[in-house]
């Protein structure tokens, strides 16, 4: 169970930062929420990985413990939170910017490339 | 147990709340009631800090659990100081938000005091994950803050600023995480128990923990790897709230100075100090990069922006040189830096409103109305922040450049603080010079009037440099005798016996 555990997590966490790398919104949100899914997990195995065990004193032999799980929790809602943010500042800034990409209109920083770009991509639009 | 304590959290907490349910009430009204709860605020915070002078460590336990179980909140002088800067530089900041910045959106009363009640929590708690919580109070607080008034030039630099902090908060967990699963606690009191008796290879864990603690810490203070969202960012905020922000990065290196003088302190064994010979040399190269950008920044507010970078480096600078005179100096230093930015920030929109389509940019532009009152206020902020006698810059630059030990860090901290300053002066002149004396024939359409309370609060917190000068001899003795406090955690762990209160369990 830990060596799955553990590739979960590792699997989660590397998705996640390769999209968080890729420089354009959805592709961001996505990968945050994979890095707090990854952190998350992480979190939880903190307090030992226990199958049938309660964390309630005198009711088992074997015991979890319960503050991970609490933690976890308020994570997870304040996670929640933020990807709900985060979603609607991405919405905001591709509604503001007319482009997905982290930096506004790519033209603005690398005008070139920003032209080239353009180029291939206005007669889908008009279309 | 003292219900004062939990007045810091209490206070913003009801007061955002009712703010929330009066969202359609008259804005007088609004205004009224927040303004109402900050300086209530503030009245609180200068009670604690008075409370606070004896030096005693003061535990609240919430629900009467005892620590290290329950969650507790701890009062000592460093959270009392800091509770009573925060309370100070937003009550002057919500006086000048009345300007108009709280008619544009309706919520702008209830973000700006759950920002406060972040900040609280933050300064107050005396549990590692009730940070990371307070962490993001404030931080969900301020997207929206930051946020407030809308347009695209924020979207962008917002964007940036939550996706880098939602980084950092998965980053915060992990090193939480790892703590915890070492030593089996979260509270910093029995942290600091616990973390000098791991070995073998759990030391390895902790000390994993530890650095990636401190990266975390370093975001959200903006050291130099970490802190290129900062100036856009801050220079895009309407100004109250950029005002407020100066406080923001404080908040980090209040978490380092806690964290890494109780649990990582000299009393921590081989864990001791870990990560303070990484900081100084980032510390100096933060200071240098701040000075860089301050001499480019092509506006006002860009200029005032890479002045918190640069207040940031001093800062770190001494914290990590790690003696109680180089805390007391980096204290001292904190209280000066935090105001008058917070102050530049509000007289630069002030500026910035009188100019027409010039705004804050460093050009010729034509007269500005009330130029003589907004240079002298303009004057003594960049004198103060930039460390020229015989403002509270100089004394707190001359205080840490004494509590430095002779020997290599001696030449590097002096060199680049004497260096730093100096182009920060001229930086500063430069700017001033263009805005203020330069000036082209014509007049702005329509030019922003001063009002009373705007000019008061602007020139309330530029004042403070005045006032922290009159009382330096008290403020001093102060922050030595936090200093003192903070380099004998043995006296925090004390805080683990507070008792419960009698009759709890009779319910």
């Amino acid at each position: 169970m830990e060596i799955v555990f553990a590739l979960v997590i590792g699997a989660l966490t590397a998705a996640g930062v390769y999209l968080v790398l890729r420089a354009r919104t959805f592709p961001v949100v996505v990968g945050l929420t994979m890095l707090s899914y990854g952190v998350n997990l992480f979190l939880f195995s903190t307090g030992r990985l226990v199958t049938g065990g309660q964390p309630i004193i005198d009711s088992t032999e074997q015991y979890s413990d319960p503050l991970p799980q609490a933690l976890v929790l308020t994570a997870i809602v304040i996670g929640f939170a933020m990807t709900a943010f985060v979603v609607v500042l991405a919405l905001r800034s591709r509604a503001d910017t007319g482009d997905d990409h982290v930096d506004g209109k790519i033209e603005e920083f690398w005008p070139e490339s920003g032209a080239e770009k353009r180029a291939e991509t206005a007669p889908e639009e008009k279309s | 147990m003292n219900h004062l304590l939990t007045a810091p959290i209490l206070l913003p907490l009801l007061g955002g709340i009712l703010q929330i349910f009066m969202s359609f009430a008259p804005l007088g009204l609004r205004r009224t009631l927040a303004l109402a709860t900050t300086t209530l605020l503030l009245v609180v915070a200068f009670s604690l800090l008075l409370m606070a002078d004896d030096g005693t460590y003061r535990a609240y336990a919430f629900g009467n659990w005892a620590p290290p179980f329950g969650i507790v909140l701890v009062l000592d002088r460093l959270s009392a100081m800091m509770v009573f800067m925060t309370a100070l530089l937003a009550f002057f900041c919500h006086i000048y938000s009345t300007r108009g910045t709280d008619a544009v959106g309706r919520h702008f009363h209830a973000l700006f005091l759950f920002q406060l009640l972040g900040l609280n929590i933050a300064f107050l708690t005396g549990d590692l994950f009730n940070l990371f919580v307070a962490f993001e109070v404030l931080l969900i607080a301020s997207y929206g803050l930051l946020m407030h008034g809308g347009g695209t030039a924020r979207t962008v630099p917002g964007l940036h600023y939550v996706v880098l902090n939602l980084i950092g908060s998965s980053l915060f967990l992990i090193a939480v995480g790892l703590l915890y699963s070492v030593v089996g606690t979260l509270n910093m009191a029995d942290l600091a128990v616990k973390v000098p008796q791991v070995s073998g290879n759990d030391l390895l864990l902790v000390r994993a923990a530890g650095m990636l603690l401190l990266v975390v810490f370093a975001l959200k203070a903006a050291l130099l790897p970490l802190c290129f969202w900062l100036p856009r960012a801050y220079a895009s905020a309407t100004a109250p709230v950029a005002a407020l922000f100066a406080v923001m990065t404080k908040v980090g290196i209040y978490a380092i100075l806690r964290v890494y003088l109780l649990v990582f302190g000299d009393d921590a064994g081989p864990l001791a100090h870990l990560g303070m010979d990484w900081l100084f040399p980032l510390a100096l190269v933060t200071l240098a990069a701040g000075v860089v950008g301050a001499l480019g920044s092509d506006g006002l507010r860009k200029l005032v922006a890479w002045q918190v970078i640069i207040s940031v480096g001093t800062l770190l600078a001494a914290i990590s040189l790690n003696t109680v005179a180089s805390t007391s100096a980096a204290l001292f230093y904190l209280l000066n830096t935090t105001w008058v930015v917070g102050g530049l920030f509000l007289v630069v929109d002030l500026v910035a409103r009188q100019r027409g389509s010039a705004q804050d940019r460093i050009v010729t532009a034509p007269r500005m109305r009330s130029r003589t009152l907004l240079s002298v206020l303009f004057l003594i902020g960049a004198t103060a922040a930039a460390g020229l006698p015989p403002l509270s810059g100089f004394f707190a630059k001359v205080l840490i450049l004494e509590s430095v030990q002779p020997g290599i860090e001696l030449g590097w901290l002096w060199g680049v603080i004497l260096v730093g300053g100096f182009l920060t002066v001229v930086a500063y002149s430069r700017a001033g010079s263009i805005v203020f004396w330069r000036n082209v024939e014509g007049h702005v359409r329509d030019p922003g009037q001063l009002t009373l309370p705007v000019t008061v609060s602007a020139g309330a917190l530029i004042a403070m440099s005045l006032v922290i000068v009159a009382f330096a001899g008290p403020i001093s003795r102060y922050t030595d005798a936090t200093a003192q406090q903070l380099h004998t955690p043995s006296a925090y762990i004390e805080i683990l016996e507070t008792p419960m209160v009698n009759g709890g369990d009779t319910l």
